[in-house]
């Protein structure tokens, strides 16, 4: 066949599988804005669960999936950019941290509900914390950590070497070097990473339905249990307790999940071409 | 101001952990349920009902099932383990139980579906898959029957095997769903399917059919004609903290009773 | 003054680093603790071959499960690679430089909607869909997979883009210097250039389709049979995990942490592949 018609056939092909991917994405956000945008309003976020989520708001889940992210990311993140300076500034490239990293991108791919099994044992079961945020975080910090230790190694490793080599030309100290050079450098990286950690710990949901639990109601600690957006939806939308109450929380949930993106999107392009 | 620098950081940072651990939260006592979902809805009003005149105490509600209820209130993980099963096994011996309603177990169809009546045998036939097909049962429907259960862990499946299929086993083709709810769900827009849900659940979005020509409502559990129902059980530790022992006396009490009754269980106290 | 300051914060560090790693390796050994002692008392085939799951009767055979977890998959794949591979293609060499800065980012919001999301619309327009269409009850690996499909559409279509871009110029200058068009330069060039990355994407999307739990759960109807085409309904090993979690006890909790092993392992075997066919690219 003439080779010119078939890169035109070809073309229009692929120009489909765009087309078509472009439809469902917008499809997707569409049905749910749709349906469900129209009844998110202030009394909705502010108000709370009544009814088992027939009536009233969400604002007891709102502020779990608030509390819940905090306390896991306020756990996960030291540990794990302090886990990557280590094995990027303090170590040597041996067996040992070959092994390391093999080990956090195994746990990176590994399933949620796995870690939601481990959750329930050890946090809710074994250390008696019942469904709490506390076994939640602590459930989340643990997805977290592969990842954020991952993005904070490449986001430091990005940083030339020479800058180093200059501090320490300059006299300064390894960890004048870390603290004035290397973190600021690699802080765009490094935010994005922590920043869509936040985004999987809203979205998740088998893990948090068996480690912080279903509580309708605000947590008044972090040993009290409480669902989150997303578990809620979930709730909603399976037992048909209402409808249109499962539209809105989707699309409390789908606006914050995106706004999260845009920040960690912005930071990643404009903050980079701005020092780069 | 360098040491301003470092402080405020240390400020900021004792500030968040004070937030995020709840220290300062105010000491609320924290009553602990878990279990059936067939009685869920339920323990969550009458939860939010008591939460209202008792302002220090928290009351979590969690689900999981009657197996899930009995093994967090034996290993002391929650306060109270609720359970609905005819009858409960050997590792509630060490527990304390009380019986707080009763429910009736109903068999549902899409309300498209013409049938209204099955015998006890006929029903255990379509769900040990013997019979397949509607037709062979006289109903006027094509295709197969889609039986939906609930998992094993559950009070109501639980109760269901015992009543229904006694000694015969669930079909290998039923599909499984995870609560009430969600089994109202699924019959609800599946024209072929049957399941079985709590009486309590029953609305206008399913069918349900009589069994042995008895209707399943609560006047007939209550008169013992519809005799697939089971109690709803209350499972706690030996020597109870005394907010959970004053929230299974509310339970038990004329006010909580009422409330169970007038959202479709049966009281266990005369009310 | 400032030395001591210097070896403090080091072995803070160095302390944060170490609690870390036991954590991860606390989280491998937990699950593997809990999990091997029964493989290895149930026996291995017994429980990958084992056409049952009993529990009540002791009988724990996840071989429905494995197939429901290998069919729903390959079905995902099916569905995922071709039109990700196709996108990728069309915005590396075919778009303009707007079409890409716009796709990209909306691609990556594809891959930020919750799975539970994912799984309601499955619910609520595609089961009906199929079961006006195909018949059936509309919960079936077929609803799963088209699911899945389009959960890892954004991770294929990424990592392929990466893939396309890293090809040398030279190549793309080079074939068609000698009078191919751009397509014949893509089958014939390109595409075996990006290989492995792309392959790496696919395994990916591959690892992400097997450990999805809620949106499966939703759409398949969670079944104990072996399935036998792709409308009927069927169990995952991670729905089958996610549903029994709660009461397992004993032998039935051992057998669902010997489920996360085979799992874990599986995961594992995954990546390593991946890295052979990355480092055999790079050697090339």
């Amino acid at each position: 066949m003439n080779p010119k018609l078939t890169q035109k056939i070809a073309k229009s092909l692929l120009c489909g599988a765009v087309l078509l991917t472009s439809v469902v994405l917008f499809f997707i956000i569409f049905y749910i804005l749709y349906h469900g945008l129209s009844n998110v309003n202030w009394n909705f976020l502010t108000g709370n669960v009544e009814d088992l989520g027939k009536k009233g708001g969400i604002y007891p889940t709102i502020v779990s999936t608030i509390y819940l992210t905090a306390l896991s990311v306020f756990i996960a993140a030291p540990l794990g950019i302090g886990t990557a300076l280590y094995l990027t500034c303090y170590t040597e490239e041996n067996l040992f941290t070959k092994i390391v990293r093999f080990g956090t991108d195994c746990l990176a791919a590994i399933p949620s509900i796995i870690f939601g099994l481990f959750g329930f044992m050890l946090f809710v079961i074994y250390l008696r914390l019942s469904w709490s945020i506390l076994s939640g975080a602590l459930t989340l910090a643990s997805m977290m950590l592969p990842t954020i230790i991952r993005t904070t190694e490449e986001a430091i490793r990005a940083v030339p070497s020479s800058y180093m080599d200059v501090n320490y030309a300059l006299g300064g100290t390894k960890l004048q070097g870390i603290v004035k050079i290397i973190l600021p450098k690699a802080l765009p990286g490094i935010l994005t990473g922590v920043i869509l950690s936040m985004g999987r710990a809203v979205s998740e949901t088998a893990a948090l339905i068996f480690t912080a639990g279903m509580s309708l109601r605000v947590p008044v600690s972090m040993f009290a249990s409480g669902r989150s957006m997303a578990v809620h939806f979930y709730s909603l939308a399976r037992e048909g307790i209402s409808l249109t109450n499962a539209f809105a929380t989707a699309s409390v949930l789908m606006i914050t999940v995106l706004i999260i993106n845009i920040v960690s999107y912005l930071i990643m392009h404009l903050f980079l071409r701005k020092y780069i | 101001m360098k040491f301003g620098k470092t402080a405020s950081i240390f400020f900021i940072f004792i500030t968040l952990l004070y937030f995020l651990t709840g220290i300062g939260a105010k000491s609320q006592k924290i009553v602990r349920l878990a279990g059936s979902t067939a009685f869920l809805p339920f323990a969550e009003k009458l939860a939010e009902h008591y939460m209202k005149t008792h302002k220090d105490i928290t009351v979590d509600v969690q689900g999981g099932g009657s197996a899930v209820g009995i093994m967090v209130a034996s290993e002391g993980i929650v306060d109270i383990g609720m359970a609905d099963m005819l009858s409960l096994p050997k590792e509630t011996d060490s527990l304390e139980k009380v019986v707080v309603a009763r429910d009736g177990i109903a068999i549902i169809v899409n309300t498209g579906n013409p049938l209204k009546n099955l015998t006890l045998k006929d029903l255990t036939q379509v769900f040990s898959g013997k019979v397949k097909e509607w037709k062979e049962i006289g109903v006027n429907l094509s295709g197969q029957i889609r039986v939906i259960s609930r998992e094993e862990g559950s009070g109501t499946r639980k109760s269901f095997d015992q009543l229904i299929l006694q000694s015969a086993r669930l079909t290998t083709d039923a599909m499984f769903q995870d609560s009430n709810g969600t089994i109202r769900e699924a019959v609800k827009s599946d024209p072929n399917s049957i399941g079985y849900i709590s009486i309590g659940f029953l609305d206008s979005s399913v069918k349900a059919i009589s069994v042995d020509g008895i209707v399943a409502n609560n006047e007939n559990v209550i008169l013992e004609t519809y005799k697939i129902s089971r109690p709803i059980y209350f499972l706690f530790k030996q020597n109870p903290t005394p907010e959970t022992k004053n929230f299974i006396q509310f339970i038990l009490g004329k006010e909580a009773q009422k409330i169970i009754a007038g959202d479709g269980l049966i009281p266990v106290v005369k009310i | 003054m400032k030395y001591f300051k210097e070896i403090i914060i080091e072995k803070c560090i160095k302390l944060l680093a170490m609690s870390t790693i036991s954590i991860l390796i606390l989280i491998i050994f937990f699950i593997f603790r809990q999990g091997v002692p029964f493989l290895v008392k149930y026996g291995l085939p017994n429980f990958i071959l084992g056409q049952k799951w009993l529990p009540q009767e002791n009988i724990f055979g996840i071989l429905p499960m494995i197939i429901g977890s290998l069919w729903v998959t390959i079905g995902a794949l099916i569905i995922g690679v071709p039109i990700g591979v196709a996108c990728a293609i069309y915005l590396v060499e075919f778009s303009g430089k707007h079409t890409k800065l716009f796709f990209k980012p909306a691609i990556e919001l594809l891959a930020g909607i919750p799975s539970v999301v994912y799984g309601f619309i499955g619910i609520m327009v595609l089961a009906p869909f199929i079961r006006s269409t195909f018949g059936g009850s509309g919960l079936s690996i077929l609803t799963a997979s088209i699911v899945l499909g389009i959960m890892i559409l954004p991770t294929i279509v990424s990592i392929s883009i990466d893939a396309l871009s890293a090809v040398p110029l030279s190549y793309k200058e080079g074939s068609i210097a000698m009078g191919a068009t751009s397509w014949q330069t893509i089958v014939m060039v390109l595409l075996p250039a990006a290989r492995s990355g792309i392959l790496a994407g696919v395994i990916l999307g591959m690892g992400r389709a097997i450990g999805e739990t809620m949106a499966v759960i939703m759409v398949t109807g969670n079944s104990l049979k072996i399935p036998s085409s792709t409308l009927d309904s069927t169990r995952t090993m991670t729905s089958n995990i996610a549903l029994e979690m709660g009461y397992a006890l004993g032998d039935h909790r051992a057998a669902l942490f010997a489920t996360a092993v085979i799992l874990f392992i599986f995961i594992l075997l995954l990546n390593i592949i991946t890295m052979t066919v990355i480092k055999s690219k790079k050697t090339r």
